[in-house]
Order: structure tokens, then sequence, then C-alpha cells
């Protein structure tokens, strides 16, 4: 079981509170950790400025993923911040929905670099969502820098 | 005031071809804080005098709509560099902008950079698209914007002054590095079959055509295929931006140079993490900003380009 923690470091735009099926929290409380799992609800792709459940979690080991950046890391949250996808690596099982929040002030995308799924632009605070239904390896960039470069590992 | 002109509009049949072109090492000279390149030794100052000489301006990743700590003013900054280029003294024959005209892609940034470009005192204005002018749409507001006449993904050329200029789009296909694809491949190849080997080349682009940094994707993965198709001619100029900085290299025929911006600095390559905006210490952002004006005159076999920090 996955263990998870709430961010500090959430941006502005996300700041308040937000409500999701019913139950308001607060930025900086734990939410339910179980929505950490993603059930496939909802269409995809969407583009968020709302805060989610999703945006408040990180992996225990490394929010930041200054170290071990391409060691693959079982999560759905992937922050965007110091120009670099965080963590570069992640594994997911097919139907999870992962978000990519942007947590720098410059603007990014999140672009499937073989088709699949392209967010907007996503400026500072903004969030995106893409849920996997096919397992596989999904590499992607960020267009506006495309030195920026992760992978999402979809496994059945 | 000069709009954006259809490329197509300068005829091949205009060219003054009985001149010729010689590769040779390029020289580098600063004064007074400009750096100076010419080849074959003729002083760029000389050449500049020639009315006869072609003499074009590039411009170079102005971002406008960028906001953050590297430059709180792009669009005073890009203001500036376009006061600098009607201040030239000469009007130049043209103007291109090699990309990142916007930083966001958005239709706003589009008709702000369009208007300011109107303000340029030229005989036309030319540009190729950034990756950040095709951010959500695979350039389709830059074409609808800038692409009259233009072929495919918004490539083209034309012919002025006895220069066969090619202007390169390869910044839509990336992943990672610059990518021009087959179908602009097959557009040189056949661009320049017919043109005899003296005639001059121009390459605009907006990525490097050439290997800078490709651990930054500061380089075109097909590049080499393209510039097969130039490599019988006497002598080929490569201009870039996208790097925001200068740099100069010569391979055989081929000379490139990139450019520095009119928005702010990048690291030099290598230096940190990646190329992120640098934010420099108070008062010295003018000296990484800059424009470049090249002058050919024909008569002496001359290229000089300048580059002018900000004024």
């Amino acid at each position: 079981m996955r263990q998870f923690r709430t961010s500090l470091a959430l941006p502005a735009v996300a700041a308040g509170i937000a409500t999701l099926a019913g139950t308001a929290i607060a930025v900086g409380i734990i939410t339910n950790p179980t929505t950490a799992t993603d059930p496939p609800t909802g269409p995809a792709p969407v583009v968020s400025a709302q805060a989610m459940p999703e945006m408040s979690m990180h992996p225990t080991a490394s929010p930041t993923a200054a170290s071990g950046q391409d060691a693959p890391v079982a999560t759905n949250a992937v922050a965007i911040q110091n120009f670099a996808f965080s963590p570069a690596i992640v594994t997911v099982k097919v139907g999870t929905t992962v978000t990519w929040t942007n947590r720098d002030q410059d603007a990014h995308t999140a672009t499937a670099m073989s088709g699949g799924f392209h967010s907007p632009t996503l400026n500072a605070g903004q969030s995106y969502q893409y849920t996997f239904t096919t397992p596989g390896r999904f590499e992607y960039l960020c267009t506006i820098h495309p030195f920026m470069t992760a992978t999402v590992v979809v496994t059945p | 005031m000069s709009a954006p002109l259809d490329p197509k509009g300068m005829s091949r049949r205009q060219l003054l071809r009985h001149t010729a072109w010689f590769g040779a090492a390029v020289v580098l000279t600063v004064t007074g804080g400009e750096v100076i390149s010419h080849l074959g030794g003729t002083p760029a100052a000389a050449a500049a005098q020639d009315p006869h000489a072609l003499r074009f301006v590039q411009i170079s990743d102005s971002h406008l709509g960028f906001h953050g700590p590297a430059n709180a003013d792009v669009t005073g900054s890009f203001s500036r560099a376009i006061n600098q280029v009607n201040a030239l003294g000469l009007r130049p024959d043209f103007v291109m902008h090699t990309g990142d005209l916007t930083h966001l892609s958005t239709p706003d940034q589009f008709d702000q950079v369009r208007q300011m470009l109107g303000g340029l005192r030229t005989g036309a204005v030319f540009t190729v698209p950034g990756e950040h002018d095709s951010v959500d749409d695979h350039g389709q507001k830059y074409r609808a914007m800038f692409g009259s006449g233009t072929h495919g993904d918004g490539w083209y050329s034309f012919d002025v002054k006895g220069v066969h200029v090619i202007a390169l789009v390869n910044t839509l296909a990336l992943e990672r590095l610059g990518h021009l694809g087959a179908d602009q491949l097959d557009f040189v190849r056949n661009d320049v079959a017919n043109l005899p080997s003296d005639t001059p080349i121009v390459v605009f682009s907006h990525i490097p055509l050439f290997a800078m940094y490709p651990a930054w994707g500061w380089g075109t993965d097909d590049a080499t295929q393209a510039l097969s198709y130039l490599r019988r001619f006497s002598s080929v100029t490569c201009l870039n931006g996208h790097v925001h900085q200068l740099f100069s290299k010569t391979e055989n025929n081929i000379t490139f140079y990139s450019a520095t911006t009119t928005a702010y600095p990048l690291p030099h390559p290598g230096q940190g993490p990646g190329p992120i905006p640098l934010t420099l210490p108070a008062g010295q952002l003018g000296t990484a900003l800059g424009v470049r004006d090249v002058t050919y005159q024909p008569g002496q076999h001359a290229l000089a380009i300048r580059d002018r920090k900000l004024a």
C-alpha cells in the first residue's frame, strides 16, 4: 500500500476549499487515500485548475525526485517543476488516471510523442489528467520546452 | 509600416547570379560591443556602403507573453530591438524573425507580435516558427497569421539580389530534437535542384541545423539530409535562433550562426540542469540581448554578419 502525505507546495490557484464527491477538503489536509488508486471515472483528457485529491499527494519517497530521478516510481501524480517532470518515470496500472500539475511559474504541456494524450497549455498551478486504458510505455515531452521528457509505464 | 509579404513575391528571375561566394574561414571581431564576422577578409563596413548589396536583419526569440524574472518586460525589449533595427541607417531588404515570436501561441500574443513587426521599416518581414509558436495546435494559428504563400507546414524560399533564401520549419514534429520530415526534405532537394552551384544560399530555421548541443535538443535529427542537397554550393549560411546566444561553426562550405534573443538569455550548453531562462544581475540583461544584421556584397564575395547588443 502506498503512503501519501500532503503537499505544502500547492499553487495559489489551487488554494482554498475544493469539493469532490461530496467531501469538502482543505488544501494541506490528507484526503481519502483510496482516491489515489484513481478509478477511471470521468472523461479523459481533462484539464482543471481546481484542486483535485491527487494534486495534494506525492509518494513519500521523493516528492521532488531530486535524486533517483530516472528510477520508476509507482504514482499517479507527476509534478512539473524546475523545468522537469517529477518523477521522470512513473508506473501505473491500466485504468489509472495520471495527474500532471504545473508547479513552475512558466507554462508547460504534457504531450505524448506518439500520440494519445496532449494537454493544453498548463499555466502555473493548472493540472491535466489522462486515463491510461492500454498497457505500454508512453514517452512524452513538454512541447514548449521539448528538452523536458519523461515516461509513463502502464502495466496490465 | 511594412506588413509581412508573400514569400513568392520575389522572383528568381530577378537574380544577379553572375557573382559567387567563396567559402572561407569566419573571422570574428569585436568592436564597441558588436561581434562582427566576415568572410574573405572584406571589411563589413565596406559592404554596408554598397547600395547594390543585400542587407537583411535577423531578430529572434521575442517570446511575447513571457512573464518571469529573467525579463519582466519582453514587450519593451522587443520594441527596443525594433527601434534599433529602424535606426540602423540603411533600410534592410528584409527582416527575418527566426521563431518563438510568442511564448504560448495565444491569439493575443500573435496579434501583438504581428502589430509590432509591422513597425519595422524594411522591404519585407519574414518569419519561421519556433516551438513556442505551435504549443497547442501544430502551428495552425501561426500559419493563419504568417503562412500565406508558404508550402506544407510553413516552409518557403525566395530570391533576392542574387541570394537564394530558404526558410525551414523544424519545430512541429520534434521529439527532443528538431525535425524537418520527408516532405520538407523533398522541398529542399527540388528547390535547389536547378540552381547554379555558385548561387549563395542562406537558410533560416528556428532550431539549429547543426548539433550544437543535442542533450538539450539543440539540433535537428534529419538536418544532415537537408544539408547534403546544399553541399555542392560554393557558400551556404545557416542562421537559427532557439538557443538565445551567439554561436558560430563552419563545416566545409556551410557556416552556421546561432542568434541571440530579444527576450532572455539561456545558459551555455551543459551549464546547469537545462536550457532554463537565466536571470542576470540587475542592469545586465541588455548585454545578452540583441539584433543581427547581415550584408552580402556581390562584387566583394563577402558576407558580413554583425551582432549588436540591444541598445
